[in-house]
């Protein structure tokens, strides 16, 4: 039950890292995919109604940890207590300045910018930051599992908005996506490499094949491939913290009772494929391509 | 100072700012699904004139509800690993349920909302609202049952100095969650409708003025005047809210009642503190304010029974040392003892506000009468007084809880992180004071722009409407 318990956890973690994945690497590439006001808001208005949904997956993994592993989730948050402090305020600006953009002035939107670039910057860099912290202990580690997971966030995000677009933003993304892709190789294929396991090796070679497919014009294959990356390297993460999720502590140790976790069981069973389901509904509703006109044009809440 | 006192210092104020925005989210979202079902059943132009206006300000206000809630689930495993580790087994399940039912309902269909105007059916859509304002009402459900858990657990066990959950029906159904519960919502309510109808009393002040007129009886009569569309459209919001309020604030009376003879039951000492009671005493007094007391009346609130003893502080202190050792286990006497003032008082101004309203504005139709301008300006004036009272019950609710975190299992000075130093929390609390400080002024001053601004579309001209009406007919 332990187990299974840590796997959901994982695959919560993974939902999150592949979905807001992308939300940061669109919120910190923003600036520079983008050419004047217009072909910003066609940027943003890609993520637009579905970045607060994906932060969800966060809150529910960070929720299940701490009902299924207490001791993981408090010695996790208070372990990195000023990372975790850093992540929450990024997420903070960021998401105020996401729901908040529409609605200042013209002249306060470059602040508001400013907090989403940093907002996105910041936890995509810090998340890898952290686990690579956790898995190698070394400074060095540390860094490189930033660059990781920023990286990747970086690539999945300009993937997902050549994917998402039209005009002249989609063809900037598309190259944007390949160049960063090939510049960060070495940054990838050594940090996988250093994670060792068959997953990593995986994720290496759906990461080239997503460079390349993006460099190739086809998007979607792209966008599969990129997601896959991360959730193999998401994979090979949760691979190498079981069973020990921190130094000295293990899973069995830090799990709640058989009781509570047959009944989270029950309830997640129940209650995630409505979930998933309705929030790939969302998908399919602004499955369509934006052009800048358009989201100029169109009616919203704001 | 120690690193505790900053992490309690750090917890409450990330809290109650918290609770800022949250009680209006509950409560407005629910207010505009309201406008969005009139505007789809009756058609009328000005409803959904309404249903922009306050959506984009229920917007502006979610934001902050949300990204200061991540702050909350975190600080927990944050500032007070002890804590979680003790309660984990019990008070996460909760946690992990509100996300997994409420957030996601919530967070996913707002942002259907928000981009489906034209993207969904309209009756879609308007779905769309309603599963994310019941997605908000949920989560608020998740997370007071948590919370009534930490001061009357029920349904566990400790098993090697952790709770352990053997029920999860009874932590879902403990009586305390299910008095706090309405109790928070329909307060909930009546910080919103106090909301509404100072945005509502604001812009009938500024129709009036900028139609350049003292109101006078032909100008209400005459359907033609812009003043009086104008103005009639925010007396139908007006009068929502003060129906709103009214009800809520009734619920929030009797809900009231019941918790505080829960309290009598189980959290004695809240209640010795919160009228500063010393000792035990049969057929207790109350008194409103200091000097004025109504003998018997707190025996009669807190039991139902003018002759009932209640415990004092100090009888229960010396009980409670017996039981757990030496101690001072009181809270801060006079900060419960002013909340619970506060919240009375100020909770029912409000609502003796929205009766009164309910009585100025009352008729239909041609026998519909206006808004007074002295009640609209009395609406705005009242804004903070909601606020404070729901504040002003936190503070009450949860620090006349201390000096435990899980009552009567576990003190607040054992459950801090041991490991976060001093400087680290001082240097977290610092960031999230100025964060927060900013934010604030950025929410107050987006918030009252639109509110000046008014809605984005002109008032809608009877004329407009009828067309528009009459379109559908034509083609179909």
């Amino acid at each position: 039950m332990t187990t299974f318990w840590f796997i959901v956890i994982a695959f919560l973690w993974t939902g999150y890292f592949v979905l807001e994945g992308f939300d940061f690497g669109v919120g910190a590439l923003m600036p520079l995919l983008a050419r004047g006001e217009a072909e910003r808001r066609q940027v943003l208005r890609t993520i637009g109604p579905v970045w607060d949904g994906n932060e969800v997956w966060l809150i529910t993994a960070i929720g299940a940890m701490f009902a299924a592993f207490p001791a993981w989730y408090a010695g996790f948050l208070s372990g990195f207590y000023l990372a975790a402090v850093m992540v929450v305020l990024g997420l903070i600006v960021r998401g105020v300045g996401l729901e908040w953009r529409g609605k200042v002035r013209a002249k306060e939107v470059p602040l508001v910018d400013a907090a989403i670039v940093t907002g996105s910057v910041l936890p995509a860099f810090l998340w890898g930051a952290i686990f690579g912290n956790v898995l190698f202990g070394s400074a060095f580690a540390t860094v490189m599992g930033g660059l990781l997971s920023l990286g990747l966030a970086l690539v999945h995000g300009a993937v997902f908005v050549a994917l998402k677009t039209r005009g002249p933003v989609r063809s900037r993304a598309r190259e944007m996506g390949w160049v960063l892709g090939v510049i960060l190789v070495p940054v990838v294929a050594f940090a996988l490499w250093r994670m060792g396991a068959w997953p990593a090796y995986g994720a290496m070679a759906t990461y080239a094949a997503g460079v390349a497919l993006l460099w190739a014009g086809r998007e979607a294959w792209a966008f599969a491939c990129t997601a896959v990356t991360i959730a193999l390297t998401t994979a090979s993460l949760f691979l190498a913290l079981y069973p020990e999720p921190l130094p000295g502590l293990t899973v069995e140790s830090a799990a709640s009772a058989p009781y509570t976790l047959t009944v989270l069981t029950w309830i997640g069973v129940l209650a995630l494929p409505g979930v998933i389901a309705y929030q790939a509904w969302t998908y399919w509703v602004f499955r369509k391509r934006l052009t800048a006109p358009e989201v100029l044009l169109e009616s919203r809440s704001a | 100072m120690d690193a505790l006192d900053l992490a309690r210092w750090q917890f409450g104020i990330t809290t109650v700012y918290h609770f800022l925005f949250v009680p209006l989210t509950i409560g407005l979202g629910v207010f505009v699904a309201g406008l969005q079902t009139a505007w789809y059943r009756t058609g009328k132009e000005h409803y959904l004139t309404l249903t922009k206006f306050f959506g984009k300000l229920f917007l502006i206000n979610f934001a902050m509800g949300v990204v200061t809630g991540i702050v909350q689930e975190f600080q927990f495993g944050m500032n007070w690993s002890e804590y979680s580790i003790f309660v984990g087994d019990v008070f996460g399940a909760p946690l992990a349920l509100e996300a997994l039912l409420a957030f996601f309902l919530e967070s996913t269909f707002l942002g259907l909302w928000i981009f489906g105007w034209d993207k969904l059916p309209k009756k879609l859509h308007l779905a769309t609202i309603w599963a994310a304002v019941i997605g908000s009402n949920l989560s608020a459900y998740f997370i007071l049952a948590a919370n009534a858990w930490m001061k009357h657990p029920v349904g566990y066990e400790v098993v090697d100095g952790r709770a352990r959950m053997t029920d999860l029906w009874a932590v879902l159904t403990n009586s305390t969650a299910l008095a706090q519960v309405p109790h928070v919502v329909a307060g909930s309510f009546v910080v919103a409708g106090g909301f509404v109808l100072a945005v509502a009393g604001y812009r009938i002040l500024r129709e009036r003025n900028v139609t350049g007129l003292l109101p006078r009886k032909k100008d209400f009569l005459d359907t033609t005047t812009p003043m009086r569309r104008g103005v009639d459209m925010w007396r139908a919001a007006l009068r929502g809210a003060l129906v709103m309020t009214a009800i809520a604030g009734a619920i929030v009376a009797i809900t009231g009642d019941m918790s505080g003879q829960l309290l009598h039951e189980q959290q004695p000492m809240k209640l010795a503190a919160a009228e500063g009671l010393r000792h035990d005493t049969a057929g207790a007094a109350f008194s409103p304010v200091p000097g004025i007391e109504v003998p018997n009346l707190l025996s009669l609130l807190s039991a139902h029974d003018p002759n009932a003893v209640v415990q004092g502080i100090d009888d229960i202190n010396q009980r409670l040392v017996t039981q757990f050792g030496p101690g001072d286990y009181t809270p801060n006497l006079p900060v419960v003892y002013l909340s619970f003032r506060v919240m009375i008082v100020f909770g029912l101004a409000t609502v003796g506000l929205a009766f009164l309203g309910l009585f100025l504005t009352r008729g239909r139709g041609r026998k519909a009468r206006p808004v007074p301008s002295w009640f609209a300006r009395l609406c705005v004036l009242a804004l903070p007084l909601p606020i404070a009272a729901i504040i002003s019950g936190w503070l009450l609710s949860e620090i006349g809880r201390q000096p435990w975190t899980v009552q009567g299992e576990l003190l607040t000075a054992a459950s801090v992180s041991p490991g976060v130093s001093l400087a680290e929390v001082a240097i977290s609390l610092a960031l999230f004071t100025v964060v927060y400080g900013v934010l604030t002024v950025a929410e107050i001053v987006l918030l009252v722009r639109h509110v000046k601004a008014g809605p984005d579309e002109p008032v809608p001209a009877v004329v407009e409407t009828e067309t528009e009406r009459r379109v559908p007919t034509l083609m179909y």
